[in-house]
């Protein structure tokens, strides 16, 4: 009866394993193949080619494509952090009227449907003249990054003991020394946690980037990998969709199985959207 | 002229006055205790001083300054937090120098000062730790050394030794006394509910109580003329006995149930209280009139002392402290006396009252 | 009392005036990137608005949601969004859609999350497995599976066939029945982890002993999934629920790139995106995206008050 518990319990283990790895492990196979031997599904790897990958490297814009992914989901992590930080705070340490308000304002900005905001957020990207640039994307990711971060910093920075911050004062540390010397160096697994949720975030998004950029040139991988096909159905060029997408996908799968606790944390701290 | 002058001091959170009016002097070098139970305003007063909280209404000056709106920093003081309050993530060297960092010290100097801190309190070999790697003593000796290389005008302490146990509590008030005797002209302002502390640290103690002054005076001026029947009870330990007290006939005082004293009861005769500490009774002599006559019910014995608890009738059994050489055993019957001029008077309101032999 | 100025600012008054200089500029941020472009959609959806002259757009009232488009002689239709049978059935899909996935990956949720709350040798590294489809991109994730269920070189149509569960290849993007089913399960493939995580954090709360002494009192293990676990677990569940509802009523990527241009499985965002730049219908899919954010405020709204949340 045991036996056969645990025997269940494992194949129910095993099933959640296979539900959650197979796509992705079938895409990795995919990459590797090229040619006819892509029409036949295999199950195994059957020969490890890096002929798509060659491809997507070395033809048209895809390199440049996750380059500016780096570059847009990288400042934008760096902004919020810095943002977060100094709201962080204020909301958290010092009393004024309207705090509780703003936190809520906050919370409720983190849970918009970006699409609401889209006509008048092209307006405004259109006026400040980064229509087709990466700005428009650093400074429209904020919208879901920023409320994010200020409200997981802001929980913990109320936890920091508040003598620590009374004997900065008294060694004659002003609001910005506390939060840079003194709070910052205390804050890195809060940092690390808001900042790699903020990353993933901006490294995914799909719908600013579909809209306020049109050039090859200046398009996120997503993007790049969304637009990439063939000059009919069937010609549409699976393997090197595919290497395209494992490339993408590779830097968050280590991220995810370095930071997974960390990030377990930051999602269930915040109850971020998925 | 005092360097520290509180005059009609109040502080109020919201609707809650906490602080009603505090006029207090306090000269250049000394080293005042602020002591009271919990919730008194002693720790609220200090933070008024250090200027982490806001005045509500009165004056602070410092050397004859008004510094009400100056920030911490621009007061000249330094203060040792009761957690320490350390940076976690600075060595200890770090710790200390944070303060001179940010007031742009050149960086000779900073070495020179917390270098002079540290052989001071003997940390020279910890400089390079981080505070997890302390022990609560060492901790505290760099929290001190991190207000000393301050150079402070006035030195706050809050509570500094209550997460200490209880050896190295005795330990580092000696290491606070022998600071204090080396930086002469420092002052010194010192919270703490420990009246041991208070006692054994202070020029002069300030007792607080629910917000206001009780008493303003030396150790000893506390300790043998109480001007309330609060401080008697708070300032020695055990606890000052009050016996409710009784008008004779003749216009004397007499401690309920117990014998008649020479003494002339005042005019108003209500509610009076007579005090007398354990270690001012005695056992009666042969002879010697006794005081009260009762059963013991407890005897604490304390190593170099005994408190032994009789039985005379009231809610609380008279408490006496007696040489341990004495012999006291529960159940039997002792006769307790004491002198004369051992006794305090307390009226109805709390207030001490002159002692008048009749 | 003295006026507290320049220098002699109270101490309290100079925190105050910190935390204004802390906070302003995120909340400039947030105002340049979440309120004024808020505004301006509410705005555009009163105009007549075109993408290719924005600063041209004039104040048309209501005409966008609903307007009375006379023929003469008392003849004519009603127009507008609150007619438009292709809005009423984006609205459609995004409601059975959120339904659908949000119930799926509840109910696998929890199964993942008890699985992952008992302790055994490869749990943190079946942790980390259970996190991978949530931490690769939509977009990624549904050109994966559009490849897996591609109706002539497919895994799963070869699959079916070996396994017997289908008689000949279907085509479940291109078919209309099937491309509804497509959209969800990628989107349970995706988010269920999500799910999991967040119930697993609820069910991690429930202390232990409460199951020891239901074991000692010899419970049913299955009364006590009921009766103890569901219960204690449930506002941890519903916060999940609403978040994974807020977070599928907005679908948009894994439609776009899955099924595009495809009137069944078209969602309210979809039909946002396509208005506003592709079919030059620019205040008309600005009225539709601020009746999006109506019903997405009001189960926003919701939320905050079901979880009671600690401002502090």
């Amino acid at each position: 009866m045991k036996i056969l518990k645990t025997f269940a319990f494992y194949l129910l283990v095993a099933l959640i394993l296979l539900f959650s790895l197979f796509p992705f492990y079938y895409a990795v196979l995919t990459s590797f193949e090229t040619g006819t031997a892509i029409f036949t599904p295999s199950y195994l790897p059957q020969n490890i080619d890096l002929a798509n990958y060659a491809q997507v490297l070395s033809q048209g814009f895809f390199p440049r494509n996750v380059l500016n992914s780096v570059i847009v989901a990288a400042a934008t992590v760096a902004i919020s952090l810095f943002l977060g930080l100094t709201a962080a705070f204020a909301l958290a340490r010092i009393q004024f009227r309207g705090r509780k308000l703003l936190l809520l304002t906050v919370l409720s900005v983190s849970m918009f449907p970006q699409i609401a905001v889209l006509a008048g957020l092209f307006e405004i990207v259109r006026a400040l003249g980064l229509y087709n640039s990466l700005g428009s994307l650093i400074m429209s990711y904020l919208i879901f990054t920023l409320p994010f971060t200020v409200w997981v910093l802001t929980t913990f920075m109320r936890d920091l003991p508040v003598e620590i911050e009374e004997a900065a004062i008294v060694d004659g540390a002003g609001p910005w020394h506390i939060v840079s010397r003194v709070f910052l160096p205390l804050m890195w697994p809060a940092l690390v946690t808001t900042g790699l949720l903020a990353f993933i975030q901006a490294w995914n998004e799909f719908l600013f980037a579909l809209t306020f950029v049109s050039s090859n040139s200046t398009r996120t991988a997503p993007v790049a990998i969304a637009l990439l096909s063939g000059t009919s159905a069937q010609e549409t060029p699976w393997g090197a969709i595919m290497a395209a997408s494992v490339i993408v996908t590779m830097p968050l799968i280590i991220l995810v199985l370095i930071f997974q606790r960390r990030i377990v944390a930051g999602l269930t701290a915040g109850g971020v959207k998925g | 002229m005092a360097q520290l002058t509180l005059r009609n001091l109040c502080k109020s959170f919201g609707r809650a006055e906490i602080i009603h009016g505090i006029d207090l002097d306090i000269a250049k070098g000394e080293f005042v205790v602020f002591v009271g139970p919990s919730g008194c305003g002693k720790s609220t007063l200090l933070r008024l001083i250090a200027g982490l909280e806001e005045i509500s209404s009165g004056e602070l000056l410092f050397d004859g300054e008004k510094v009400n709106d100056l920030p911490p920093k621009e007061r000249g003081i330094a203060m040792v937090f009761q957690s320490y309050a350390l940076y976690p993530h600075m060595s200890v060297f770090d710790n200390m120098a944070f303060g001179l960092k940010l007031a742009k010290s050149d960086s000779g100097t900073i070495r020179e000062r917390v270098e002079e801190a540290a052989r001071l309190l003997e940390l020279e070999p910890l400089l390079n730790r981080k505070p997890r790697e302390l022990s609560g003593g060492q901790r505290q000796r760099v929290a001190i050394g991190r207000a000393i290389v301050r150079n402070p005008r006035v030195f706050l302490f809050d509570e500094p030794l209550s997460n200490l146990d209880a050896a190295l509590r005795g330990q580092t008030r000696v290491e606070i006394a022998r600071l204090h005797e080396r930086m002469p002209d420092t002052t010194m302002v010192y919270v703490t509910h420990d009246q041991i502390e208070a006692m054994t640290l202070a020029d002069r103690i300030v007792v607080l109580r629910a917000g206001r002054v009780e008493q303003v005076g030396a150790p000893m001026e506390l300790y043998l003329k109480p001007a309330t029947r609060f401080v008697a009870e708070f300032i020695g330990t055990p606890a000052m006995n009050i016996l409710p007290a009784e008008v004779t006939a003749e216009g004397g005082l007499r401690p309920k149930g117990g014998a008649a004293l020479p003494l002339r009861a005042p005019a108003k005769a209500e509610g009076l209280g007579l005090g007398v500490r354990p270690e001012d009774l005695h056992i009666a002599e042969e002879g010697e009139p006794a005081l009260y006559e009762g059963r013991v019910t407890l005897v604490e014995r304390l190593g170099e002392s005994q408190l032994v608890h009789v039985e005379i009738g009231h809610e609380v059994p008279l408490v006496v402290k007696l040489a341990r050489t004495v012999p006291a055993r529960r159940g039997e019957t002792l006769r307790v006396a004491a002198p004369v001029d051992a006794f305090h008077l307390f009226g109805a309101d709390g207030q001490a009252l002159d002692i008048r032999p009749q | 009392m003295k006026q507290s100025t320049g220098r002699t600012l109270t101490i309290s008054a100079r925190r105050r005036r910190a935390a204004a200089l802390f906070l302003a500029p995120m909340l400039l941020v947030l105002v340049l990137v979440a309120g004024w472009p808020l505004l301006r959609t509410l705005w555009f959806g009163f105009t007549d608005a075109s993408l290719g002259d924005l600063a041209g757009a004039r104040w048309i009232g209501f005409s966008n949601y609903l307007e009375w488009l006379s023929y003469g002689e008392g003849d004519g239709e009603w127009v507008g969004l609150l007619v438009d049978g292709e809005w009423w059935r984006a609205v459609w899909n995004t409601l059975v859609f959120t339904f659908i996935t949000v119930s799926v990956e509840t109910a696998l949720g929890l199964v993942v999350a008890m699985v992952l709350n008992v302790r055994f040798p490869l749990r943190g590294l079946v942790r980390a497995a259970v996190l991978i489809p949530w931490a690769i991109p939509t977009v990624v994730s549904a050109k994966m599976w559009a490849w897996m269920l591609n109706d002539q070189f497919g895994i799963i149509n070869d699959i079916g066939l070996k396994l017997g569960l289908i008689s000949s290849p279907v085509a479940w993007i291109a078919s209309a029945d099937t491309a509804m089913v497509a959209v969800m399960l990628v989107d349970i493939w995706k988010s269920t982890p999500f799910m999991a995580l967040l119930i697993l954090a609820g069910l991690q709360m429930i202390p232990e002993d409460i199951y020891e002494a239901a074991k000692i009192d010899g419970v049913n293990p299955l009364v006590t999934f009921w009766r103890v676990t569901l219960p204690l677990a449930a506002p941890a569940i519903m916060v999940a629920v609403i978040f994974r509802a807020l977070d599928a009523l907005r679908v948009f990527d894994i439609i776009y790139v899955l099924t595009p241009n495809n009137a069944e499985t078209r969602t309210m965002s979809v039909f946002v995106q396509e208005n506003l730049f592709q079919f030059d219908q620019f205040a008309y899919g600005s009225a539709a995206s601020t009746l999006l954010f109506l019903v997405i405020a009001f189960i926003t709204l919701g939320y905050i008050r079901a979880a009671r949340l600690n401002l502090g």
